[in-house]
């Protein structure tokens, strides 16, 4: 049906879709999860917060899972490498994502105040830590990570946890904490009301500012300071090359080089931008529900603009440029590939359009006399 | 070289973590088809206790479905983090049923168990019921691609090595859908979370009923978990999977050593029902043995023989020796594709480059091993007899103890006097532990007896490992042992807290604790 070269191009745009789906569909879990300590004062207000999310946060958390299986199959070498280079760093992130099921279910089965706080702090780790550690690595891996494969495509890092905080990936950090928080307090407005509902608003304002800030700032950093790469010698795209026999250069302002190509990717940093100053009127103006498709559509921009500047790279080698694992040399078989899109695109329509149900049913806004007449049944 | 304390490490991590997880999911996929069944007599009879059943039990569910949710994620990131070689090497055939699996079953099962927990003042009571169904058929979803992958690390079928990108490539997934030994675990698998769903209902309603509280309510619980688990308990017991373990040497090896059968015998084999396996005569002192019946279960026939170790050995070894020359070509071709020399050398050997892997334990060449070496690698090339018998007759036995109890159970609802039959509601809760114990050594069973493959036959176990250092394994294990037994006793707590509480917990008023001049606990 395709060819082997726009299979593979749908796959890469297939992966930045799935990281796109969990970034907004989790990335206001995450973010409430990291405000909740300091936006619920009380008790009944910390139960809003967590009951607006409460019925949809697990469907939304299994896109990362998603992600995982089908990065998995559809670019195994990607996902091996990755998960492995990354040991200490996706063990913290599991264990953040631990406290996150047990967090929601367990918190309100006991009335004892200790017992509540705990989780609380429990649940803002499970909204911070993921976070955190994500956006870290998305930070390596415009960086680069060291690591190279040998002659049996074995991989090997030289690099530890501590490793992986280097300033231009803390910018990284700063940049996801800040959109997530946004993006959840989006939520938050919408979905709440009274004393709440005004206090996301405020976050919207500081988080937004922070957010274009640093985001603008990384933009520069790439342009003129950190090293990008390019691959030098010819490649075969109707086949699956041999990944040690590329030739790869490294050097700063090569992650620019697909916008001269492709100056139309220009769109996607800028729309990132002037989304956010939108979602930000909206607020404002009390358009809710319209801000907060915004601010979804902001977190994909920030996410096509990383994947874009780095094509055809999905994780470039920093100490062994040819070992970097690009969208011709590390995909999974025709067959396979074939058979995964089939099924994507028969199974994530059905998949979006019952959340899209659910989401119906549940629709209206959580607020405190909820709480308080249903004590013994919400979270 | 790779590092043997690495490898070791990453299968006690991984075996740890399985076997944690396990404690959960049975529960899970059988808690919520009862949980479906209960709410499908709601919405037929109208009867409200069955609302209360579905509410109460529900409640129990999300406590283990929680840490089901946990554990379970651990193990979708530790084939990436610590089998990185056999996440390239089988990615490509593994992967997709991963990823289909996530699509069509996590999707399903967690975007409704908030519906269902949440969903009931606000969908008629038919999209609710729907609502649970769905939540069921996720789990069981679930179950069916993840044996199904399951299946092909035991028996992999319908997959080709390719020596350009060095690793297995799908070549047809029907023939891994319709795997039979994909098939048959799925059902054994299925029917056990059926049976620990039923235990569970069973057992915590016995508790119920020797009180002397809620008897209505336990009565109709005991009732609709006697019969599924009654269904159920066959199902394992009659599609229990050694029907599959004639298929494939690594399969035949975990047979004979699961019956301390050290050398062939005639049709029909007989069943060393107890004694006491000795490695190094390699005979079974103080062997019990009933004839036919080895046979009659392995084969389902009474003229076909099942191997014996001595005889898998020797194969083994032969096998072993044209792994070597199926490897030396490899690497030829690997240096020069178009040697046509080393391609039809490796074409005729290929089927056993795995064995061939099995000697990279002992030296990295492969070529250059020594007899010795080749011996070592022979003997370790199936699993110790010792764990795989005992560990086999340990499940079995619980297996039947279940089938009794869920028997007598039954017979005495149907005569309507179960809950006078003291004796027997003890047994009931006293037998609660017995389906996670026959399940997590049914776990041993067989992916302990798969060894020292990953993926029988095509790739050791010691190959598989990601180049992660010592002192990493050591943290991570150091974290998981942590986090899990903390997570461990809280969920205990929180059930047994919620066991004793009984449907008044519920706050409906109507139950136990909520009667006039009882305390709330």
């Amino acid at each position: 049906m395709f060819d082997f070269e726009t299979l593979r191009i749908i796959w890469w745009a297939l992966l930045i879709f799935l990281v796109c789906g969990f970034a907004v569909m989790d990335g206001f879990d995450l973010g409430i999860g990291m405000l909740l300590p300091f936006l619920g004062k009380t008790d009944d207000e910390r139960r809003v917060m967590l009951n607006a999310i409460g019925p949809t946060w697990e469907g939304n958390q299994t896109w990362l899972i998603a992600l995982g299986g089908i990065s998995f199959g559809a670019w195994s070498l990607v996902y091996a490498t990755f998960f492995s280079g990354l040991y200490i760093g996706m063990l913290v992130l599991l264990f953040g994502l631990f406290l996150r099921p047990v967090g929601f279910d367990y918190r309100s089965k006991l009335p004892n105040p200790h017992w509540r706080s705990a989780w609380d702090w429990a649940l803002f780790a499970g909204g911070a830590v993921p976070t955190v550690v994500l956006s870290l690595a998305a930070g390596n891996l415009i960086i680069g990570l060291p690591f190279q494969l040998d002659n049996d495509l074995r991989s090997s890092f030289n690099g530890g946890f501590l490793d992986l905080f280097q300033p231009f990936a803390l910018l990284c950090v700063v940049v996801g904490v800040a959109l997530l928080c946004l993006h959840g307090a989006v939520f938050l407005h919408w979905r709440t009301e009274a004393i709440l509902a005004e206090r996301a608003r405020r976050v919207i304002v500081y988080s937004a500012i922070l957010f274009v800030v640093s985001f603008m700032v990384a933009g520069v950093w790439v342009a003129v300071g950190l090293d990008g790469y390019r691959i030098t010698s010819t490649i075969d795209t109707s086949t699956i090359a041999n990944l040690l026999a590329k030739t790869v250069s490294k050097e700063s302002g090569l992650w620019l080089a697909n916008y001269s190509t492709y100056p139309w990717l220009g769109l996607s940093p800028a729309l990132a931008i002037i989304g956010t100053g939108l979602v930000v009127l909206l607020s404002t103006k009390q358009h809710t529900g319209l801000a907060f498709i915004t601010s979804g559509l902001v977190v994909v921009c920030v996410i096509v603009t990383a994947a874009g500047s780095m094509f055809p790279f999905i994780m470039p080698s920093s100490t062994s440029p040819t070992s970097s694992l690009t969208v011709w040399d590390s995909s999974a078989s025709r067959y396979t590939l074939e058979l995964l899109f089939f099924a994507t695109v028969l199974m994530m329509p059905i998949v979006m359009a019952y959340t899209v149900w659910v989401y119906r049913v549940l629709r209206g806004k959580v607020t405190v006399e909820d709480i308080q007449k249903n004590r013994n049944v919400l979270y | 070289m790779i590092i043997n304390e690495v490898v070791e490490l990453s299968r006690l991590q991984f075996a740890l973590t399985a076997l944690y997880h396990f404690l959960f999911v049975p529960l899970t996929l059988g808690l919520s088809f009862l949980l479906a069944i209960m709410e499908s007599m709601y919405v037929m009879s109208g009867k409200l206790i069955y609302k209360d059943m579905t509410k109460f039990w529900g409640k129990l569910f999300g406590i283990n479905f929680a840490m089901g949710v946990t554990t379970g994620i651990t193990l979708e990131f530790q084939f990436g983090t610590n089998w990185a070689y056999y996440s390239h090497y089988v990615g490509d055939v593994f992967g997709p049923l991963l990823a289909i699996e996530g699509m069509m079953a996590f999707f399903l099962e967690s975007t409704f168990v908030g519906l269902f927990f949440f969903g009931w003042e606000r969908l008629s009571k038919v999209q609710h019921l729907m609502v649970t169904w769905l939540l069921a058929l996720g789990t069981s979803l679930s179950a069916l691609w993840i044996l199904i992958a399951n299946g092909w690390m035991q028996h992999p079928v319908g997959a080709e090595f390719n020596y350009d990108t060095m690793r297995m490539e799908l070549t047809s997934i029907a023939d891994l859908f319709f795997n039979p030994i994909a098939q048959v675990k799925f059902v054994h698998t299925v029917a056990a979370g059926y049976v620990t769903g039923s235990m569970f209902v069973l057992g915590i309603s016995a508790y119920y009923l020797l009180k002397n509280r809620d008897v209505a309510f336990a009565r109709r619980s005991f009732r609709i978990a006697s019969g599924f688990g009654l269904a159920s308990v066959l199902s394992v017991i009659v599609l229990g999977d050694e029907s599959g373990y004639t298929l494939g040497d690594v399969q035949k090896a975990k047979l004979a050593t699961i019956e301390a059968e050290w050398k062939t015998e005639e049709a029909p084999a007989s069943f060393t029902l107890f004694g006491f396996p000795n490695e190094e005569t390699m005979t079974t002192d103080y062997a019990v043995k009933i004839p036919w019946l080895m046979g009659l279960i392995a084969t389902r026939s009474i003229d076909e023989k099942v191997g014996g170790i001595k005889e898998i050995l020797e194969s083994n070894r032969e096998r072993i020796k044209s792994g070597m020359i199926a490897y030396e070509n490899l690497q030829k071709l690997r240096q020069d594709k178009l040697d046509t020399q080393a391609k039809s050398a490796f074409e005729a050997h290929k089927d056993d480059l795995g064995y061939g892997l099995l000697l990279k334990r002992y030296t990295d060449k492969v070529v250059d091993a020594t007899p010795t070496q080749i011996e070592d690698a022979t003997r370790h090339s199936i699993p110790k007899v010792a764990p795989m018998f005992w560990t086999f007759r340990g499940m079995v036995l619980c297996g039947f103890l279940m089938l009794f109890i869920f028997a007598a159970s039954f017979y005495y609802n149907a005569k309507r006097t179960a809950h006078k039959q003291r004796w027997l509601l003890r047994l009931a809760v006293y037998g609660i532990p017995l389906p996670w114990i026959a399940s997590e050594l049914g776990w041993v069973v067989a992916e302990y007896g798969r060894q020292p493959w990953t993926i029988a036959g095509m790739l050791p176990t010691h190959l598989s490992v990601s180049s992660v250092g010592v002192g990493q394994l050591y943290l991570s294990l150091a974290g998981f042992f942590v986090f899990y037994t903390v997570l461990l006793v809280i969920e205990l707590f929180l059930m047994t807290k919620y066991v004793r509480l009984g449907p008044s917990s519920l706050h409906t008023g109507r139950y136990h604790f909520e009667q006039e001049g009882l305390s709330h606990v």
